[in-house]
């Protein structure tokens, strides 16, 4: 529960934060540290130095214009939570982390980059089809989410970048999302977490983006559930049938620990798809 | 007065200390040029020790010294200060830092003091101990058979000691003639205490006096040094003084000597400066004890109209690798002897195997070993209804003992002498079914299930045992406590009527600065603001054994109330001298004394106590000051009890289970604050129901504990829980003057069988009749699928 030592430095803008992570070989950036601080203490993680980027202001608020929602990545779960402009999904998602404390900490920036398979807002985000604003020595770039994931506790970002915003579509009428989410009654984390994204016109279903993460050691497009709905009239059969379909989706990477074995996580997928498709049909209208 | 202080609602005085940050917890103490201790665990469950090289470590800078066991040579392993009574016991105690092998992972092995605890970690992490691993048994069953790897050698078998109440010959010839016989197997899990605060200590050595000052996060100061300064160093109890500073929590898990308070202690001497040990929470999961972890296998003796007529219980009680302070008491008296519960059953007999497994510790934790108790008896009521088809309230009540039959002797001596003090189980029963609207929701739950729907009831009419005494029954004679269970109080009443009150009992969240004040307050007729009570110091409180079992209430306030019955005679005394009136016809009444039939022709307790300072005028040959130290030795055990239930609907296509109401209606006899009574009955459903659903120590082959942290171990969360409805009845213990029984445990021990019996009553339509705990949605979820009714 005692670090190894670190120096820790303060940037006031995302230029000085790049130039001072790009000075110090394995310096870190902090954002809400309710990833990062509990595994320096546990000695897992020894950054040595450590760069806050908790008061650059660039990197705060939520911002909606010309269809899409730009959201700072130092955004915290709890405003994400509170918030009305962004797609309802995302800010069921965020009420969803952790406990109040965590929520008031945690930020959307540091979940996306820590890449914890249990984590609930990457599996949104890439339900979402959300993009992620990269800053680096080199300059500004953008990459979707499915394509930010690579793997556990793995991203796209380079050593010495930041991830300054994450960007997705306003949510129109007609489509709903919703987050569904089986928790580690430990930690609240997700042992199964599946977030679905539907649109729905006259009564079919014409589009739908079902994505799980908290099984699998990164998250998961179910592209066969989604080709089940597309094109179907959404009720409850029909619903439960796509669901099933989520099996040949999952390879076998599933996860499993003393909280949920593996086989009773692969048997809950299916349920918890079934429920949040069912939720964000209803908020399709 | 108007409206009695005894049994009302006070705000607790000590919150505001708490709640603003002023109070002082053991790690915001600083000792002018402290320095700070780091402990190195075995990271294996079973090893020899070949060689530990510390020289790395040594050199580091601000290090001041790196010590393993063989510094320590000259004292011996730590006492095992409570093992079952009657029986042989192959205690094996844990050394201050262990010097040839390591029984569990966490054992401590090596000690790093150094300028701050950064660099003692650091430290820690270059010494090189050169490891033998042997090989591993964790569960307590597996330990006790032939070819188990053996831990210590004076214990064949891993066995610590096989005990056993009640009677052997008659329970089995009693099940022999029995209708039914239902059989069960049931584990009661391993649990953690996790108390918010970890352990902690500071020790300070003064040359020049040779005395030691330790603070600690202890619930029983004095004990502690009693044990460390006779047991452990060898030294008068005069030259240390143990300090319980603001504890957060021990559940039971502060009440024992560990290694490392006395390690702290003898540092401060080597080292020549104060220094502070506090453990992570990492090592409190691995070094501090653990609770429960039970296997029983039990049948059950019925006749077909349901009265139960014998049970037998065969309990392997894993207690760790190696001994805590009073680790064999707990499976055995405290368990044992309570498997007779609120029912007339005939003939019991309990057999407990105590085992020594690759494991932490096991002790006392919260309830000890009456939820062990509690939670067989009571599921074993819901397999006999169910095997009987009969409605478990119908048949709780039917085995009730009924209330005109205390004080009460159950089970053909297996209390050892002791009885039941008082007891109205058909009044708490009834009054959870009027509350809870028992057959309206035996309705509701019908339809429910023709729509699918799995809704459950619970029961848990429990009994425990509080304030353990007395002494002669509890201690080396008897049942093998090996001290006495007294309890000690000294009021004082100043000049100005300002009272102070000492105890050797001191809380750790209970709110004695309330509740004692409470009482003293009443029985003196003075202002509850002129009381203040303190403890938690060996300098300046009676010796007392401390907080734990429920018995500061039952034990302490009476030792206090007995003082101030002398306080009141002496001041009758004064008064009636003052008032030139005999004192047969003075009488003590709302803070005076007064002429019988006269109350104007008075004094104040407050008037009298200024004479009793001034004392210029005391009766003749009197003693200045009122001032009394009382040792109070309970003449019996107080028995609280009442019926809990709990209403669950249980999710059959992913085997959550959700708690929508949970009633306790509970009888811990009179009651002196009901705020404080309740609070404690909140706290303890939460911790009962959490072992029912969620909590787990659970340890992998090789002696790991995989639920090592709070990412892994499911302590309960607010948001887990509905809110619960209390209500209560008062029977008074006859026991004592105060009528109290104890209300620290009573949540605990009765939810846990509550919620699995709801569990199972909601799965009951399936076949289910029992599953082990924690019912986490898996465990629920399969034996949903085994049972073919997936959906
Ligand atoms: C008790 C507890 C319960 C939790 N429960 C949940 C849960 O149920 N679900 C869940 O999803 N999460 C949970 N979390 C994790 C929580 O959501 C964290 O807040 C989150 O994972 C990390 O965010 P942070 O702002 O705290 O990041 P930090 O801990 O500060 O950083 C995490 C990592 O990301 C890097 N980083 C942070 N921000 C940036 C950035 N803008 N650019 C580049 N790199 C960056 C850091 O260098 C570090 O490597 C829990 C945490 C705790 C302590």
């Amino acid at each position: 529960m005692y670090p190894f030592n670190f120096e820790y430095h303060k940037a006031s803008s995302v230029s000085e934060a790049i130039s001072l992570l790009n000075q110090h070989d394995g310096a870190k950036v902090l954002a809400g540290g309710h990833s990062l601080i509990p595994a320096m203490k546990l000695r897992l993680s020894d950054p040595g130095v450590l760069i806050d980027i908790g008061k650059i202001d660039d990197l705060h608020g939520i911002n909606a214009s010309k269809g899409a929602v730009t959201i700072g990545g130092l955004t915290t779960h709890s405003d994400l939570a509170a918030s009305i402009v962004v797609p309802i999904g995302l800010s069921e998602t965020a009420g969803t982390v952790g406990d109040q404390q965590v929520r008031n900490r945690g930020t959307i920036g540091g979940s996306v980059v820590h890449a914890d398979p249990a984590a609930d807002l990457p599996t949104m985000l890439v339900a979402l089809r959300a993009s992620f604003h990269i800053s680096g020595p080199t300059g500004n770039r953008t990459v979707s989410a499915e394509d930010f994931f690579t793997g556990m506790f793995e991203t796209d970002l380079e050593d010495g970048e930041i991830l300054t915003a994450v960007e997705v579509a306003d949510e129109q009428s007609g489509t709903g999302s919703a987050y569904s989410k089986l928790f580690n009654p430990a930690s609240g984390y997700a042992m199964v977490g599946v977030a679905a994204v539907v649109t729905v016109a006259s009564g079919k279903c014409t589009e739908a983006s079902v994505v799980l993460g908290g099984l699998t050691p990164s998250v998961m497009v179910a592209s066969s559930v989604a080709d089940s709905l597309v094109g179907v009239k959404l009720e409850e059969t029909s619903i439960a049938a796509a669901a099933e379909a989520v099996q040949n989706d999952l390879g076998s990477d599933v996860l499993g620990d003393i909280h949920a074995s593996a086989d009773y996580r692969r048997a809950m997928a299916p349920v918890y798809v079934r429920r949040a498709v069912a939720a964000a049909v209803e908020r399709a209208g | 007065m108007a409206t009695r202080i005894f049994g009302s609602s006070i705000k607790r005085r000590e919150d505001p200390k708490l709640i603003t940050g002023e109070a002082q917890y053991l790690e915001d103490i600083q000792l002018h040029g402290m320095v700070h201790a780091a402990v190195l665990r075995s990271p294996y469950a079973h090893a020899n020790i070949r060689s530990i090289n510390v020289e790395e470590a040594k050199a580091v800078d601000g290090v001041i010294g790196v010590f393993t066991g063989k510094d320590f040579e000259e004292l011996p392993a730590l006492p095992c200060a409570w093992q079952a009574g009657g029986v042989d016991n192959n205690a094996n105690t844990p050394r201050v830092l262990e010097i040839e092998r390591v029984t569990f992972t966490g054992a401590a092995v090596a000690v790093v003091v150094a300028e701050n605890r950064y660099i003692a970690q650091d430290a820690v992490g270059l010494i090189e101990v050169d490891y033998e691993p042997l090989p591993v048994v964790v569960d307590a069953e597996e330990a006790s058979q032939k070819g188990a790897p053996q831990l210590h050698e004076n214990a064949p078998g891993n066995i610590c000691m096989d005990w056993a109440c009640g009677q052997e010959e008659g329970t089995e010839a009693a099940l022999e003639e029995a209708d039914v016989v239902v059989k069960q197997r049931i584990k009661n899990q391993r649990l953690i205490p996790t108390p918010l605060e970890p352990r902690g200590a500071i020790a300070q050595y003064s040359p020049a006096s040779e005395e030691y000052t330790v603070w600690m996060t202890s619930q029983a100061p004095h004990v502690m040094r009693l044990l460390m300064t006779a047991f452990v160093f060898g030294i008068p109890e005069t030259k240390m003084r143990v300090i319980s500073p603001h504890v957060g929590g021990g559940f039971g898990s502060k009440i024992f000597l560990y290694p490392e308070y006395c390690l702290v202690a003898a540092l401060a001497k080597k080292v020549g400066r104060p220094i502070k040990w506090m453990e992570t929470r990492g090592e409190n999961y691995v070094a501090t004890t653990h609770g429960r972890d039970h296997i029983s296998d039990i049948e059950v003796g019925v006749k077909r109209d349901g009265t139960v007529t014998a049970l037998k219980v065969k309990t392997y009680a894993n207690l760790g690798g190696i001994l805590s302070t009073i680790a064999p008491g707990i499976p055995t008296t405290l368990y044992g002897r309570m498997l007779s519960g609120v029912y007339k059953i005939p003939n019991i007999y309990c057999q407990v195997l105590g085992v020594y497994t690759n494991t932490a510790m096991v002790d006392a934790y919260r309830g000890a070993g009456r939820p062990e108790a509690t939670y067989l008896v009571e599921r074993v009521m819901d397999l006999v209804a169910n095997e009987l088809k009969m409605d478990p309230s119908e048949l709780r009540r039917k085995n009730f003992i009924p209330a005109d039959a205390f004080p009460y002797e159950p089970a053909d001596d297996i209390l050892a002498g002791l009885k039941y003090d008082s007891g109205n189980y058909e009044a708490v029963l009834d009054r959870a079914l009027e509350v809870t609207d028992y057959k309206a929701f035996r309705q509701e739950q019908e339809k429910a299930r023709e729509s699918g729907r799995y809704l459950g009831v619970g029961f848990s009419s429990y009994i425990e045992v509080c304030g353990v005494a007395p002494s002669a029954w509890v201690g080396v004679g008897g049942q093998g406590w090996g001290a006495g269970l007294w309890e000690s109080a000294n009021v004082r009443v100043h000049l100005t009527g300002q009272v102070v009150v000492t105890t050797g009992t001191q809380p750790h969240g209970q709110g004695h600065e309330t509740t004692v004040a409470q009482v003293v307050a009443d029985e003196l007729g003075i202002p509850f603001e002129d009381v203040i009570v303190q403890h938690s110091d060996t300098l300046g409180t009676p010796f007392g054994y401390g907080t734990y079992g429920s018995r500061s209430a039952a034990v302490g306030a009476v030792a206090v109330y007995n003082s101030l019955q002398r306080i009141k005679d002496k001041a009758k005394l004064i008064g009636a001298h003052m008032l030139e009136a005999s004192i047969d016809d003075v009488i003590y009444e709302d803070g005076k004394v007064h002429v019988k039939g006269a109350p104007t022709e008075s004094k104040t307790i407050q008037e009298i106590a200024g004479q009793a300072a001034l004392a210029y005028d005391l009766p003749e040959g009197m003693e200045a000051f009122l001032d009394d130290t009382a040792y109070y030795d309970p003449p019996n055990c107080t028995f609280p009890f009442g019926t809990h239930m709990c209403m669950v609907e249980v999710d059959r296509h992913t085997g959550q289970v959700d708690i929508q109401r949970y009633v306790a209606v509970d009888d811990v006899g009179r009651v002196i604050n009901p705020m404080i009574v309740d609070g404690q009955v909140h706290g303890g459903i939460a911790q009962g129901v959490a072992q029912a659903l969620w909590e787990h120590g659970v340890y992998d082959e090789s002696g790991q504990l995989v639920s090592g942290s709070l990412l892994d171990y499911a302590i309960p969360k607010a948001s887990f829980l509905p809110s619960f409805e209390l209500d209560r009845t008062e029977t008074p213990s006859p026991v004592n003057p105060l009528g109290v029984k104890g209300a620290g445990e009573a949540g605990t021990i009765a939810s846990t069988p509550a919620v699995v019996n709801a569990v199972m009553d909601a799965l009951s339509p399936l076949g289910i009749t029992h599953i082990d705990m924690p019912l986490t949605a898996e465990r629920v979820w399969q034996a949903v699928q085994q049972n073919g009714n997936g959906g």
